[in-house]
């Protein structure tokens, strides 16, 4: 039986895709981003190993709360960096008739691996990390090109997907940034709902227990302001 | 039966033959499967009267009461009629002469009412007092006439807890519906039927006890047409129209919070009977939306005002000053029609007209199968007031029918034709804590029960225990029924419900309703004998007073079979013990998972326990798990309270719930969507009741250092609402304590 390195589970979440979900937080990120809340879920061997069938028994205790408007979200860490294993679980939610949504970065080349996981899942919450490739790469040590593919991908075969970008002031909250990323956006027609996502410095204390530095230390959160003026540049509501 | 009153109305099946209120509704109620939209907001006369309401409340908090009437204990028609505004009310009457003045009830007992009104600052009348001290006995007296010393022990050590030997047992029902469809005479003529049924030649004690309390529900029927005359009502006849209805139904349960003050008066079932009259109406063209929504305004600002006189410790078991107007709203009819209707809706909308509240104890029986519109109008309510508790109709529908209503907080019953003899709580943490020490008392160290052996090794052994745990189980049952026989025999005597009885059929469903407080305490300190070590710190006397636990166990509320089993066999143990013991009346054993606020009170009783909460801490309220020991989220403790057996726990398990409206979702419409999906996914579970609660905690925190700026601020605690501002500090800060969920 396939396992996979587990980070942890939120029996349910309501703000990672949509209704009511079961999030799986897979162990295990290549890029770095500097304003990542869950900087434990780096370490690619860190985390504890469970088989496919351990977590589809723990997903249906919650059957009767995910279904049917919610399902169950793959979020992490990274869940593309165990692609044997993500197929598999997907696979077998599936075969429960559950919702799934996969919460990824997008930033893999298209495989034919990467391409079967992406026709088992049923949406994708996409990160656009930041459209402005310099700036994304300051932020995340990684290019979008790969992510933006990945979207571009998504759209031509009809996959549904959620944009969310996380609006970190001084970073990604640029005018014009936000106008390309518009652009960006409207070229794709299977976006069903773009999100913004205030920068928070809840996950602080994570890297301190790291004994690392916070990177964005003296980096103020965004409010409801910075919001509702990207939110208007995207114009979404 | 033939009243031109009843013109337009599909006379079907029995209900013109017969006292069937049921077989009227089910004959002409029009469901409704649509949204919100159609619904008016407050009448200018509506917002005047109100802002009267929030200035009498805002008197009142002052001194705790308004004013007290110590001459004239309270009966269905000892008063003259009280007006608030006579020009704007659209349905009248108050328990006394005056808006919030409260009455004296002095059957129940008169100790309590001397130590109630000296609490404010007011003295009972001498005369009051001396026919009440030396001429004529209460329920109160009565009961303490009959005690044995074990029921004493028990009860002063707090092993059985809240007893109503000192207050009116409440939690029953009058079918207040009766009055409005058929008039008071047919009532009347009905009970004499019933008297003439009891004309037998074996006239045994039984049968001469009935008649006497049919001969005293006539003379409440007599007195209730009377109060309403005061008011210039005919009642003795069926209601014309809505308004009539509305008032009607309104003076009958006026009659019964006239009579008894009850530890709960609650309302039944009552807004969908009401939309037969007011869909009537409209199609004739003789009220409009607006009107409609004004008489059910008017209607809920009296029931606000319901107001009992009460004993500080009272209000330490059950804060806030509740009545419990329990009103059930909602549900499907056995034939797969839902029971919502347009009523519905307008009845919790008074939660937006009036602003929320926590009386009248909106109660809304969920179904899998409700509207979905009303499913998210429901919701959306919930999430803007936290004013409105859940109950599973598709649990109870099974045994109840689709015509009962819930009485207080969790208690089902069929309206009209089933009551309760509330029995309060059992302290099983003590109860465990009692049988390690063979029955001394952790706190005091004085035998309260019988000797058993106490357990003496050093470390506690799950087997050794669990025995131990039975037999004291076994011991406290025996006592709990026989006090519980004895308060009842004596409050049927001394302060029998005349009024609420007459609105009953003659043959009803007793049950003894007995409770469980402690439970989550009791499942984790047997799975930490169980699953950890527990070292056992005992006195110089030998008396175990700490425990120390080492290692991890399972707990209660994080959904695991190993810990929640424990909690599940308890429940079905502690109800076969209580099986075992002749009840007053044959009344059907039942028992609830329920302590209202009062898990404050039961857990400064109560000494260390093994799980390792210390003496004096809070027990979680209900059936929820301890504060802070559930670390999987609020479905995992969901799934672990749906695991309890509604069978074996017929009186209802109370589940509280608070969570953050960000948690929910992002936006109002994500949030109502969720939590719909919640309530259906904990009822599907099999789930009983849940009280939902949705703030953020800052919120509360800044009520508790500003209450002036929050008048109407209501939270859910343990079946019923309170005005958080109310409470006391150390109840407030328990409330804030609770987990409030932050993640599932």
């Amino acid at each position: 039986m396939v396992q996979g390195r587990i980070h942890s589970f939120e029996s349910l979440g309501a703000v990672d895709g949509p209704g009511v979900r079961f999030v799986v937080f897979m162990q295990g990120c290549s890029l770095q981003c500097k304003y990542c809340q869950n900087r434990d879920t780096w370490d690619l061997h860190a985390g504890n190993v469970y088989t496919v069938e351990e977590i589809v028994q723990k997903v249906l205790k919650y059957k009767n709360y995910i279904t049917p408007n919610g399902g169950v979200t793959i979020s992490g860490g990274e869940p593309l960096l165990q692609l044997t294993f993500l197929s598999e679980l997907l696979r077998a939610l599936k075969k429960e008739g559950l919702h799934t949504a996969v919460d990824t970065s997008g930033c893999f080349s298209l495989t034919d691996k990467i391409k079967e996981v992406i026709d088992l899942a049923d949406l994708f919450l996409l990160d656009i990390k930041c459209i402005n490739d310099e700036k994304c790469i300051d932020l995340t040590s990684v290019s979008n090109q790969n992510e933006l593919q990945f979207a571009r991908y998504l759209n031509s075969i009809g996959k549904p997907m959620w944009i969310r970008q996380v609006l970190v002031p001084g970073y990604t909250d640029d005018e014009q940034d936000l106008k390309e990323l518009k652009k960006f956006i409207d070229s794709l027609s299977s976006v069903q709902k773009v999100e913004i996502l205030p920068y928070h410095d809840l996950g602080k204390f994570k890297w301190q227990e790291l004994d690392l530095n916070y990177p964005l230390e003296g980096v103020r959160t965004a409010n409801a302001e910075d919001v509702k003026r990207a939110k208007q540049i995207l114009g979404i509501n | 039966m033939e009243f031109k009153q009843w013109d337009g109305f599909d006379k079907t099946g029995e209900w013109t033959k017969e006292i069937d209120v049921r077989g009227f509704i089910q004959a002409n109620y029009t469901p409704y499967e649509g949204d919100d939209s159609f619904l008016a907001g407050a009448t200018e006369r509506t917002k005047k009267l109100w802002d009267k309401v929030l200035k009498l409340y805002e008197k009142e908090r002052e001194n705790g009461v308004l004013d007290v009437d110590t001459k004239t204990p309270s009966g269905v028609d000892r008063y003259e009629a009280g007006y608030l505004d006579k020009d704007l009310e659209q349905i009248v009457g108050f328990q006394t002469d005056a808006p919030l003045k409260r009455a004296i009830m002095p059957n129940g007992g008169i100790k309590i009412v001397e130590k109630s009104c000296e609490s404010y600052g007011y003295h009972v009348d001498e005369e009051v007092d001396y026919i009440y001290n030396h001429l004529r006995r209460t329920h109160n007296d009565g009961v303490f006439a009959v005690y044995t010393p074990d029921i004493r022990a028990a009860r002063s050590s707090h092993l059985i807890t809240g007893l109503p030997d000192g207050y009116g047992r409440g939690r029953i029902i009058g079918d207040y519906r009766r009055v409005a469809l058929y008039g008071v005479d047919v009532l009347i003529a009905e009970k004499k039927q019933e008297l003439d049924i009891l004309n037998v030649d074996e006239f045994t004690e039984e049968v001469i006890r009935e008649r006497e309390e049919i001969h005293d529900q006539i003379i409440a029927l007599e007195d209730l047409k009377k109060m309403a005359a005061k008011y210039g009502f005919d009642i003795s006849v069926p209601a014309q129209n809505a308004k009539e209805a509305i008032q009607w139904l309104y003076f009958a349960y006026l009659g019964a919070v006239k009579d008894q003050n009850g530890a709960a008066m609650s309302l039944g079932r009552t807004s969908t009977f009401l939309d037969i009259y007011i869909e009537r109406d409209m199609k004739n063209g003789s009220l409009t939306e607006e009107e409609a929504q004004e008489l059910m305004d008017h209607f809920v600002m009296k029931l606000r005002m319901i107001r009992f006189l009460r004993a500080p410790e009272y209000n330490e078991l059950f804060s806030g000053d509740p009545v419990w107007v329990t009103e059930s709203v909602g549900g499907m009819g056995v034939d797969g029609r839902t029971l919502v209707t347009k009523n519905s809706y307008r009845m919790l909308h008074t939660l937006t007209t009036l602003g929320p509240a926590p009386e009248p104890n909106l109660t809304v029986l969920w179904s899998k199968n409700l509207p979905e519109g009303f499913k998210k109008f429901t919701s959306k309510i919930s999430i803007q007031t936290s004013s409105i508790q859940y109950e599973n109709d598709d649990l109870m529908r099974v045994t109840l029918g689709d015509d009962y209503g819930i009485a207080c907080c969790v208690s089902a019953m069929k309206i009209g034709k089933q009551m309760q003899f509330f029995g309060a709580r059992a302290n099983l943490a003590k109860t465990l804590l009692y049988a390690i020490n063979g029955g001394r008392d952790e706190k005091t160290g004085k035998q309260i029960t019988p000797k058993f052996a106490p357990i003496t090794s050093e470390y506690l052994d799950y087997d050794e225990v669990m025995d131990k745990f039975d037999n004291m189980m076994e011991y406290v049952a025996k006592i709990y029924i026989k006090a519980l026989n004895a308060i009842h025999y004596m409050h049927d005597k001394y302060s029998y419900e005349a009024l609420e009885m007459a609105l009953h059929d003659k043959e009803i469903l007793r049950t003894m309703a007995c409770g469980i407080a402690g439970l989550s305490v009791v499942a984790d300190s047997l799975s930490a004998i169980k699953y950890a070590k527990v070292k056992v710190i005992r006195d110089e006397t030998g008396l175990a007073y700490d425990y120390e636990v080492e290692g991890d166990f399972p707990k209660y509320g994080n959904d695991d079979d190993r810990v929640d089993q424990i909690a599940v066999d308890i429940v079905k143990s502690f109800l076969r013990k209580l099986q075992k013991h002749q009840t007053y009346r044959n009344s059907k054993h039942t028992l609830s998972i329920l302590t209202i606020t009062s898990n404050v009170v039961y857990g400064k009783a109560t000494g260390n326990t093994p799980d390792g909460r210390r003496a004096g801490e809070p027990f979680g309220p209900g059936a929820n798990p301890l504060h802070g020991r559930d670390t999987n989220g609020a479905v995992a403790v969901m799934n672990t309270i749906a695991k309890l057996p509604y069978e074996y726990s017929e009186d209802g398990i109370s589940y509280t719930f608070s969570i953050t409206p960000g948690t929910l979702g992002k936006d109002l419409e994500t949030q109502e969507k969720n939590l719909v999906s919640l309530l259906d996914g904990y009822f599907k579970q099999t789930g009983h009741h849940i009280n939902v609660n949705v703030f953020d905690r800052a919120l509360l925190e800044d009520a508790m250092e500003h209450p002036e700026k929050y008048p109407q601020l209501t939270v859910r605690v343990s079946g019923y609402a309170v005005n958080f501002i109310k409470l006391t500090r150390e109840q407030q800060l328990d409330v804030i304590n609770r987990t409030i969920q932050e993640k599932f």
